[in-house]
Parts: structure tokens; C-alpha cells; sequence
């Protein structure tokens, strides 16, 4: 069954991609839409028939060199089978959705065909995404990895002949590949250490890493620590953490489905996934956690302040999307991997829902994206609004405080603020104040939207209308997880910490042993072993090599309480993800409906504020002063220089000059006279004489 | 004479044996009107005896006191040599035939010459060496003027005959000089006289030597009879000017230097890396200037000819190995080619001009295609047998530490690319022009096809030639 939930869409891409021609294009779009159905309706069967046991699904061997040895393998798990859920469902239901979303497009004539191109290219990122989600070494991640930039990169650029789509494009790509290489990098040093890039040898090699040192860039680096840093490098790059964020929200250029499916739900969480499925490494380098905690705290931060004052409507969910992922890394940071992938989940559902809702809008607005000519929608696009006021709802956590009852937000927001207070002070702080940002924001975007008067093009708005139910339905689906997700699988993600360890399938026992110790919650621990860590935990240690991967899908150290801490923090810790959620609101509701003149005096008197956050912080300009240019200044040298200077004109000048003067040379001394010939000899032979005489040969 | 030392000599002596006949024959009956079938009656004699050769025996004898040796390399070269004698005579027939110019006396002179070669590659001692060396040259300088009419054929001849008379003072020089320092012509008693130092005397000997031996595989210097002689020759005497003695006067040379001079290859080993350094550039450039596709064939099998020294250059058995593929493959490409050469006429007069061939590929797209193979293979592209030719000489090289030589044939062949890829070119790219006549000898077709087949096709395995030559080069370096 994962066999086929793996390949399905694949097949769907080669058919959609190469067979449109034979079978036609509506026909083909059906087909790549129907497998990647398929697939999402297998992902369930098998997400709720799980029992949380690890399964290794051999395809085929891989790659045998050397001591390098590995096979193409599922590796189903209850990680994998969330991811699978996740990227399936949302994959099938913007391929849908996208059969009304493309259905004309004026970036393209009547007679070109591009639906099929797009459907190919959507399913071919499914295939990746989920070679990358059921990867069982990191080679095989690696390529899932690679594959997905591959797709984002053919999707962000789809409008080829726009500029601008094309540049943001090659920037996604070539952020990416700052990232790659740093995973790159963790999997070479993972290789070097374990001599193994199977996940099992890996994990298992977790506790030696601890305790070995490893010399990179002139330093002594503790080997967990390290690996650490590098993955996350790679992870930062795809989840377009502070540093590496700079491509995503120029990644709106693509078509609006693109952006709910890749930049929104699945691909942009790739590297939240890594982190989690390389939980057993991360346990062990307490200073990478660390980072990761104040890197994704951070970046929630300052993802969420740029958002104020976003006027695109994409671009707002695209910040908004960058500060959720930050959420999810100080959850993993502090190591509650399983509440990263809860808020992983329910994002996935009311973030592509809020792109689809404004895709929606879009399409009605006639590929209108500034928000500062809508208003008034409300009554134009009826389901469109009520979708989009349910993804508000979510993302900014509406509930009901210190209860489990509420928007799928409300519960896994929470539940990493709560983590977050727990693991670190600074990350607590600034996640409610990016609360309190995020509410501002979402409800800025809906005020804007479809409240007060209509601005802007006048017969835009005439001409408003709902999209067709085609684009709709996909909305519905998605208001279902949206409302529901967080109340359904709280318990199992954040809830009691053995009914947690019992669905992601590891033992209890490692919890029960280090419960009775009723340490206080050490931030993600000290390295390793401690002295008072239970013996039976402190002999596998040393045993190293010889003890078995951890089991099941996560890996919590003995000594990692933070869950069950999070559990008893204080009431005013618990409620004030709401408080900072009804401030927002409030705020939100003065500035934009009761005086909607007060942001333009606003950002006039704090204009240096303004334009600081409006820039998003100067970071492209920054980049583009130290890294753009600079090397852009380099290859041009190399260019004219190196490889049109010395490179063309050696070969050309060898080529044109040399050998042609060599040539008649030659030929005039084939002079047709005997005795030309006969010199020639002779003069050879005297040559040949005289070199043996004063080497003497070889001695 | 006994019995073991005549069945030693068994082929060679049915070969002759069969040439005297012949020539009865064809005086008493009908002389030149039988020619055609003289000349498939010897074309069939070879191949038997090379099926003969090639089947039968295993292991090395010699004959005659050591000076006549039967061993796989001898059996291997003479496999060759029959082989592409048999395919250049049997596809030269109706270009002959057509101008008049098919004598009986010719393919008997090539048996003769053919007997001459396999006694150079079986020669045990320095005197069956220059028997073998001068039954070839004067077979050969008789055929290169075969057509007495022609100023330009009568030259090739007269030039041959010149410098091949210098060549052979020098090779009888170097002899002479080796026999009165070493105290013996044989090939064992040489080698058992080396170690140690090296006298000056036994040095020059050897230059001397291999000079004589240089200007018979036509490596720089002493290639410059080659393009002269090869455009004034008939177009078949070409053919077999570029084939058959070259792995003859090659095989002769591996085995002087091996037999004689294996104590000291590192003597030899520099003057023939320098020759070989010297013949792929000055094939390769001289190559550029020409014009005249026989004359381009000419610089073609001098470059060609370094390529395969260097394997010799290397001294070792892989090196020799290296050096039988290479020169069976050679002679497998030039077979093609050449029955391509001997079919370019325009209204019926022989044309040789490069010029000639364009955009060919419009008219003929078959042989066009054929001829493409051929060029890329000659060339050195893979995945044409010639690649593996190249390759092969070049491990040998790098192995035997002379990189310097491998990296100055790689920039040679380089360079050397350019005109076979011009001829491509023309035949593709060129511009629209008075076209050759169609048709071709089925023969030739034959030739043609199956040739470019072997090119193609070689990749898979090589034929399993690789085997018979590292067996053969073994026999050779011990």
C-alpha cells in the first residue's frame, strides 16, 4: 500500500507530463488528479490503521560502493504516516482546486497549453515530497530533498516569461542551495562517523556521537552538536528560517496553488521534519536545540512584524507562514518534536486553506493581490469569506482557555507556547508577542478584505464573483481539518506523555525510569550521559555501538521532561497565547474598521519604523550588498577575463594561430623532392645518434 | 632441414610454393584474362591459411637454431596481415578490372610481399629479419608502379625504391654494428650479451636499427615517402600500403626490441616514445593542410602509427598488448575506409578530393552514415572501437609512469579530430556541389558496411581480441 501511495503520483507526473499530447489535456489533468486522490485516500487508510510499529518496505537495492551499501526503502512510521496524510490530502486537493484556478490564465494565449505542464509538475512535487517523507536513509532524503527544490523551482517560475517569476525562481534555488550544502555537509560528517546513511545505524550511533570530538573549519566541534548544526542549516534553508528566509515570500510569483501546496503546507515543513525524524541525533547535542530554539524564536518574531505591514495578500500569509514555522522549530528545539508536528499538522490544513481562500479571492479580483484595492468583499464572495474567516480563526487560536476545545490553532499553538515556556524564557516571550502580531495581521487581512468600502478599480469589483465549485469544495474540506484537527489528535500529540509514546510507538519504559527522578527540566539536558542518569541508561551509553536504534519514531532522552512539565506550568502562562490573540483583534478592529485612517497617520509619524519593517528589515538589500554583488563582480571577471580572456583566447589562439602556421609548415616541407626526404632522414637519424650519445641511454 | 624446423615454416613455404605456380600458370594460361581469378583464388588461400594459423597450435616453437620462430604473437600479426591482405585484394579487384589495370603478376607480388611479412614477424635473428624486410620492400616497390603509364605512379615507386634503399643501409648498418659488438645475429644471443652498461657501439646498433625499422611503419622523421607514395600509388596499392605491412614492420619492431633488447627497454623505450611524440603531431597537423583524401589517409596512418608505438614506447606486455589492439583495430577501420576511397568516381574517372564529398549524406545517407562511424572511430570518439584502441595505449603508458607521453598523444589527438570531423562536416554540413556517382562494387559495399558494423558493434566486447593479444604480447615480454 505505500508502494502505491509513493508511485501513484509519479505515474500520475510521467502521464500528465509526456502523454497529455496522446490522451489530451483534460484527460490528463483527471488522471494525475485521480492517482494523487488515490494516494490520499490510501495515506488515511494507513495513517488510521496504524499501530505506530516501524516498517522498513524494501523497493530495491540502491547504491552498493564501497562501505556504502543502501537500498530504496519505505520507512513507515507514525512521522511518515502524519507527513504522508498531510502532504497527500493537501496535494490532492489543490490539484483540484487548481482545475478551476488555472482554467484561464492570462499569462497565457488561447492556444497554449500549460494545465497539463502544471499538473505534471504538482504531482512530480507530490512523488518528491514523498520520497522525502518516507525516506529510510539520508541519501534517499537527500534526493526527496533535491527533488522537491526542483519542483518548487519549475513551479515558482511557471510564468516564464514574467522577470520576475524567473528571479524569484533562481533565488529560491540558490537560498536552497546554501542550505543543501550544509546538509550535505551533516551527511558526510553522519558518513564519516558511522561509516552507515541508514537511519537505523544512525540513530543508533547517537549516544557515541555525544562523545566525539570532530575537527571542522579549524575548530574542535562536538560531534552531535555539529551534525546537528549542519542539518539544521539544511533545514533552514527549506523552512526559510531567519538568515535563509529571504526567497519564500518572493516564492509568491508561482501560481496560488503552488504557494498553499509547497510553500505553505508540505515543503516549507520539510525541514521541521528533519529535525524531528533526526530526534535521536538532536538529543544529543544539547547546543544545537539551543539554536534552534532561539533561530525559530526568532524568526517567528521577526516573520510576524514584516507581516504588519504587508499590502499583498499573498506576501502576508507568506510571512505568516515563516513565523508559524518558527513556532514549530522552538517546539522541536526544545525537544517536543511531537507538538512541532502537531502544529505541523493542523498548519497544513488552515494555512493551504487561507492560500486557497485567497487564490480565491484572487481569481474574483481578477489576479488583483494588493489588499489596499479590496474591501467590501464580504457579500461578493460569501464562501469564500466564511473559508477565510475559519482559517482566522485557526491560525490566530480561538478557543476556549484552559480547555481542549477550539480551533485547530488555538490547541497546537498553545501547546508550544507551553512547551516554550518551559525550554526557554526568551522563546516564550517572543512567541506571544508574535501571538499578538499574528492576530493583528490575520484579522488586518480580513478587515482589509472583505470589510469597509470598496476601493480600488471600480469595475473590479463590479465584476466580482465566486469562484466556480470546483475551487470551493477543496476550501470545505480543509475548513473540516481546520475546525477539527486540533481537537481530534490533541491527546495523542500533547496529551498524556505514555498515551503520546504509544502512538509514535516507543517504549515506556525510558519515561517511567526517568520520571522517578523528578529532576527540574533542564533545557534539553546536559551532554550525554550525566552522572545521574539511570545506570541501565548510562551502560547502553558506553556499550556505543552495540545498542539497537532507538524504537519507534521519535527518540526522547531520559532526561527530557519538557512535555511533562509543560503540562503544570502556570495558569497565566496557559491563557496568555489568548489574551495576546484578543489584543490583536481589538487592535486590529480600531485601526481598520472603527478609524480606518489611523495606519496611514501611524506609519507617517514612525515613518523610519515603517519603512524599516516595510523593507522586511533591509535583509535583501543587505544580501544583495554582500553577497549579490560581490559575486556577481567575481563571475563577470571569471567570465570576460578568466574564460573569455585566457581560456578562449588560449584555445582560439593555439587553435586559429598555432597549429594552422604548424600546418603549412608541414606542408611546405613535403616538398616532393627526394632529396628533401632523404635530408630529412638523415638529419633525424643524426638527432637520434647524437641525443644516445650524451645521455648514453638510460644509465 | 628437419622435419620439425619445416613444419615451422609450413605456411610461408605453401605460400611461396603457391606463387611459383601461380606465376606458371598464369604465364602458360592466359595471362592477365585469368588475373581475376588469381586474384580470388589468393584472397581464398589467405583466409584459409589464416583460419589455419589462427586454429591451429598452441604454445611457441622455433626453427632453424632460433632463427624462425612460431609463437601467438607471430600467429597473431600473421592472422592480421592475412586477413587484410585477403580484404584489400578481393575489393580491389573491380577498381582495377575497371581501368585497365588488373595485371596476374599483381596479386602475386602481393603474395610475395605477404610471405616477406610473416617472416619479419616470426624473425628469430637479424638475418631472417632483413630476408623477410627486403622480400616485402621489393614486392612492394614493384606494385606501388604498377601502373607504368602514370608519371605519378612510376614517382611513388621510384621514391619508394630511393628511400627505401636508404632505410635499409641504415637498418644493415645498425645490424652489422650490433653483430660486432653483441657477436651474434641472433635474437637470444643479443639479449643474453646485455647487462649492465650498455656499449656505446651496441647503442648506435640499435638507433640504426630502429630507424631502418621507423621508416617502415612511416613514424616522423621518416615518414615523408608516405603521402607521396600513397597519393601516386593505385588506389587499391594504397589500401594495402596502409594496412598489412604496418603490422608487419610494427610486429617486427615489437619483437627486435622485445627479443633482442628486452633486457634494456628503457633505452629503446625513450627513442620510440620520441618517435611516437613526433608522428602524432606531425600526423595530426600536416593532416590539416591536405586536400586530397589518400594524402589525408597518408598523415592519417602516421599519427596512427605513433599512437601505437607509444604501447610499445610503455615496455611492458600490456604495452605490447595494447599496441595488437590497436593496430587490429586500425587495419579493421582503414579496410573500411579505404573500400570507401575506391569507390569515389565521378562519371567514371577516380577522384580523390575531399571537396568531392559534399553533402554526400543527402545523396547517400546509408554510406554517408557508414563512413561517419568510420571518421568518429578514426578519430578516437567513443563508443567506436577506436576509442578503445586509444584507450588502450594510453593505460599502457600511464602505467608504465610515461605520462608525459599519454598527455602529448591526448593534445595530438585532439588536434587530430579536426580533420576527421572536417570530412564529416563536408559530408553533412557542406555545400551543395557536384556529387560522386552512385554505386559501389558489392564488394566494396561488403567492406564498407561490415566495417562500420565491426566499429559499432566492438564496444560490446571487442570480439575478444583483448585475450589473443595479451596472450600473444606474454609470449613477446617475459
Amino acid at each position: 500500500m505505500a508502494t502505491i501511495i509513493l508511485l501513484a503520483p509519479l505515474v500520475g507526473a510521467l502521464i500528465c507530463g509526456f502523454g497529455w499530447r496522446f490522451i489530451g489535456e483534460k484527460p490528463a489533468q483527471i488522471v494525475a488528479t485521480s492517482l494523487v486522490f488515490l494516494a490520499a485516500i490510501l495515506s488515511w487508510i494507513v495513517f488510521l490503521g496504524f499501530d505506530g510499529q516501524t516498517q522498513q518496505i524494501v523497493l530495491l537495492r540502491w547504491i552498493e560502493s564501497g562501505s556504502l551499501s543502501t537500498e530504496w526503502a519505505i520507512r513507515l512510521d507514525r512521522l511518515t504516516a502524519i507527513m504522508l496524510i498531510v502532504v497527500n490530502s493537501v496535494s490532492a486537493l489543490v490539484h483540484l482546486y487548481s482545475f478551476g484556478y488555472m482554467a484561464h490564465d492570462d499569462n497565457w494565449g488561447h492556444h497554449e497549453h500549460y494545465r497539463a505542464r502544471f499538473f505534471a509538475y504538482l504531482s512530480f512535487f507530490t512523488f518528491a515530497m514523498l520520497t522525502l517523507v518516507t525516506a529510510d536513509n539520508l541519501v534517499q532524503m537527500f534526493f526527496g530533498w533535491e527533488g522537491v527544490g526542483v519542483a518548487s523551482y519549475l513551479l515558482i517560475g511557471f510564468y516564464y516569461r514574467k522577470p520576475s517569476a524567473n528571479a524569484a525562481a533562481m533565488k529560491a534555488f540558490i537560498v536552497n542551495r546554501v542550505g543543501d550544502f550544509g546538509f550535505a555537509l551533516g551527511i558526510f560528517a553522519l558518513f564519516f562517523l558511522t561509516d552507515s546513511i541508514r537511519f537505523d545505524d544512525v540513530f543508533a550511533a547517537g549516544p557515541d556521537l555525544a562523545q566525539t570530538q570532530l575537527g571542522f573549519l579549524w575548530t574542535e566541534w562536538n560531534a552531535a552538536n555539529l551534525i546537528g548544526v549542519l542539518l539544521f542549516i539544511g533545514a533552514m534553508g527549506k523552512s526559510a528560517q531567519l538568515g535563509l528566509h529571504t526567497w519564500l515570500p518572493d516564492a509568491m510569483e508561482g501560481p496560488t496553488p503552488v504557494s498553499a501546496l509547497i510553500h505553505a503546507a508540505t515543503m516549507v515543513t520539510a525541514g521541521v521534519f528533519l529535525v524531528c525524524r533526526m530526534s535521536p541525533i538532536y538529543e544529543f547535542a544539547p547546543d544545537a536545540k539551543m539554536l534552534i530554539v532561539i533561530l525559530g524564536a526568532t524568526t517567528a518574531f521577526f516573520a510576524a512584524t514584516v507581516g504588519l505591514v504587508q499590502n499583498d495578500i499573498k506576501r502576508v500569509i507568506a510571512y505568516s507562514t515563516c513565523s508559524q514555522l518558527g513556532y514549530m522549530f522552538v517546539a522541536a528545539g526544545v525537544g517536543v518534536y511531537s507538538v512541532a508536528m502537531f502544529h505541523l499538522l493542523t498548519h497544513a490544513f488552515f494555512k493551504a486553506m487561507l492560500f486557497l481562500g485567497a487564490g480565491s479571492v484572487i481569481h474574483a479580483m481578477h489576479h488583483e493581490q494588493d489588499m489596499r484595492n479590496y474591501g467590501g468583499l464580504r457579500k461578493k464572495i460569501p464562501v469564500t469569506f466564511w473559508a477565510m474567516m475559519i482559517g482566522t480563526l485557526a491560525i490566530t487560536g480561538v478557543g476556549i482557555p484552559l480547555t481542549h476545545i477550539g480551533f485547530a490553532g488555538f490547541l497546537s499553538k498553545d501547546a508550544v507556547i507551553e512547551s516554550a515556556y518551559v525550554g526557554s524564557q526568551y522563546a516564550f516571550w517572543m512567541l506571544v508577542i508574535a501571538a499578538f502580531m499574528t492576530s493583528f495581521y490575520s484579522w488586518r487581512l480580513m478587515f482589509l478584505t472583505f470589510f469597509g468600502k470598496p476601493r480600488g478599480d471600480h469595475h473590479t469589483h463590479d465584476h466580482a464573483h465566486e469562484s466556480p465549485k470546483i475551487m470551493l469544495i477543496p476550501l470545505g474540506v480543509l475548513a473540516l481539518g481546520a475546525v477539527f484537527s486540533g481537537m481530534l489528535w490533541y491527546n495523542v500529540f500533547f496529551g498524556e506523555e505514555d498515551e503520546m509514546r504509544a502512538w509514535f510507538g516507543m517504549e515506556a519504559a525510558h519515561h517511567v525510569a526517568a520520571a522517578d527522578e523528578h529532576a527540574p527540566a533542564e533545557v534539553a539536558g546536559e551532554a550525554a550521559p550525566a552522572h545521574e542518569a539511570p545506570a541501565e541508561d548510562h551502560a547502553a551509553a558506553e556499550a556505543g555501538a552495540h545498542m539497537p536504534a532507538p524504537q519507534g519514531a521519535l527518540y526522547i532522552h531520559p532526561e527530557n521532561h519538557v512535555m511533562h512539565d509543560a503540562h503544570y506550568v502556570p495558569a497565566w502562562v496557559k491563557v496568555s497565547p489568548f489574551v495576546a490573540m484578543i489584543l490583536g483583534l481589538a487592535l486590529a478592529f480600531q485601526m481598520y474598521i472603527r478609524r480606518p485612517d489611523l495606519p496611514g497617520k501611524l506609519a507617517a509619524t514612525q515613518k523610519p519604523l515603517y519603512d524599516f519593517l516595510l523593507n522586511k528589515w533591509y535583509f535583501d538589500q543587505l544580501y544583495d550588498f554582500i553577497f549579490v554583488r560581490p559575486t556577481k563582480w567575481l563571475g563577470g571577471f571569471l567570465w570576460k577575463r578568466g574564460d573569455g580572456n585566457v581560456i578562449d583566447g588560449s584555445i582560439n589562439g593555439i587553435a586559429m594561430g598555432i597549429i594552422p602556421a604548424l600546418t603549412r609548415l608541414a606542408v611546405r616541407a613535403q616538398s616532393g623532392y627526394l632529396f628533401h626526404y632523404a635530408f630529412a632522414m638523415v638529419l633525424g637519424i643524426a638527432a637520434l645518434i647524437t641525443w644516445m650519445t650524451f645521455s648514453g641511454g638510460s644509465n | 632441414m628437419t622435419q620439425a624446423d619445416f613444419s615451422t615454416i609450413l605456411p610461408e613455404f605453401l605460400l611461396a610454393f603457391y606463387a611459383m605456380a601461380a606465376l606458371l600458370f598464369g604465364v602458360s594460361a592466359g595471362k592477365d584474362r585469368i588475373a581475376g581469378l588469381i586474384v580470388w583464388a589468393t584472397a581464398g588461400l589467405f583466409v584459409a591459411l589464416a583460419l589455419w594459423i589462427g586454429l591451429s597450435g598452441e604454445g611457441a616453437r622455433t626453427g632453424f637454431h632460433g632463427m624462425f620462430n612460431d609463437d601467438p604473437f607471430s600467429r597473431f600479426a600473421k592472422v592480421t596481415i592475412l586477413v587484410s591482405a585477403a580484404a584489400v585484394l578481393v575489393m580491389s579487384q573491380d577498381y582495377m578490372s575497371r581501368r585497365n589495370l588488373l595485371r596476374f603478376e599483381y596479386p602475386i607480388l602481393i603474395t610475395l610481399a605477404v610471405i616477406g611479412m610473416m617472416v619479419m614477424v616470426s624473425a628469430g635473428d637479424l638475418v631472417t629479419l632483413y630476408m623477410g624486410l627486403e622480400l616485402q620492400s621489393l614486392s612492394l616497390y614493384v606494385v606501388a608502379s604498377m601502373r607504368r603509364d602514370s608519371a605519378k605512379s612510376s614517382e611513388a615507386g621510384m621514391k619508394y625504391f630511393v628511400l627505401g634503399a636508404l632505410s635499409s643501409g641504415l637498418l644493415l648498418y645498425g645490424a652489422s654494428l650490433t653483430y660486432g659488438y653483441a657477436g651474434t645475429t641472433q635474437f637470444a644471443g643479443i639479449l643474453s650479451t646485455l647487462g649492465g652498461e650498455v656499449p656505446v657501439g651496441l647503442l648506435f646498433g640499435l638507433v640504426f636499427m630502429l630507424s631502418g625499422l621507423a621508416f617502415k611503419v612511416s613514424a616522423a622523421p621518416f615518414h615523408m615517402w608516405t603521402p607521396d607514395v600513397y597519393e601516386g600509388s593505385p588506389t587499391p596499392v594504397t589500401a594495402f600500403f596502409a594496412t598489412a605491412p604496418k603490422v608487419a614492420a610494427l610486429g617486427l619492431l615489437a619483437r627486435l626490441m622485445h627479443d633482442a633488447f628486452g633486457a634494456v627497454p628503457g633505452d629503446w623505450g625513450q627513442v620510440v616514445a620520441v618517435l611516437s611524440v613526433l608522428s602524432i603531431f606531425v600526423g595530426s597537423i600536416a593532416a590539416i593542410g591536405q586536400r586530397d583524401i589518400k594524402r589525408l589517409m597518408a598523415y592519417s596512418s602516421i599519427a596512427h602509427m605513433g599512437f601505437a608505438l607509444m604501447g610499445l614506447a610503455s615496455g611492458t606486455a600490456a604495452g605490447v598488448q595494447a599496441m595488437l589492439i590497436y593496430v587490429a583495430i586500425y587495419v579493421t577501420m582503414n579496410i573500411g575506409t579505404f573500400a570507401f576511397i575506391l569507390s569515389m568516381q565521378k562519371d567514371g574517372v577516380p577522384v580523390t578530393s575531399i571537396d568531392s564529398l559534399n553533402m554526400y549524406s543527402k545523396r547517400e545517407p546509408l554510406k554517408a552514415l557508414a563512413l561517419l562511424v568510420l571518421f568518429f572511430s578514426l578519430a578516437g570518439v567513443p563508443p567506436f572501437i577506436g576509442f578503445f584502441g586509444k584507450f588502450y595505449v594510453l593505460r599502457a603508458a600511464v602505467d608504465a609512469g610515461l605520462v608525459w607521453l599519454a598527455v602529448l598523444g591526448v593534445i595530438g589527438s585532439v588536434i587530430g579530430a579536426y580533420y576527421y570531423l572536417r570530412v564529416v562536416f563536408f559530408m553533412y554540413f557542406g555545400k551543395e556541389s557536384e556529387g560522386l556517382d552512385r554505386g559501389m562494387a558489392p564488394v566494396q559495399w561488403v567492406m564498407l558496411m561490415g566495417s562500420a558494423a565491426v566499429v559499432a558493434l566492438g564496444v560490446i566486447n571487442l570480439f575478444g581480441i583483448e585475450g589473443v593479444a595479451a596472450l600473444a604480447a606474454e609470449t613477446l615480454v617475459r
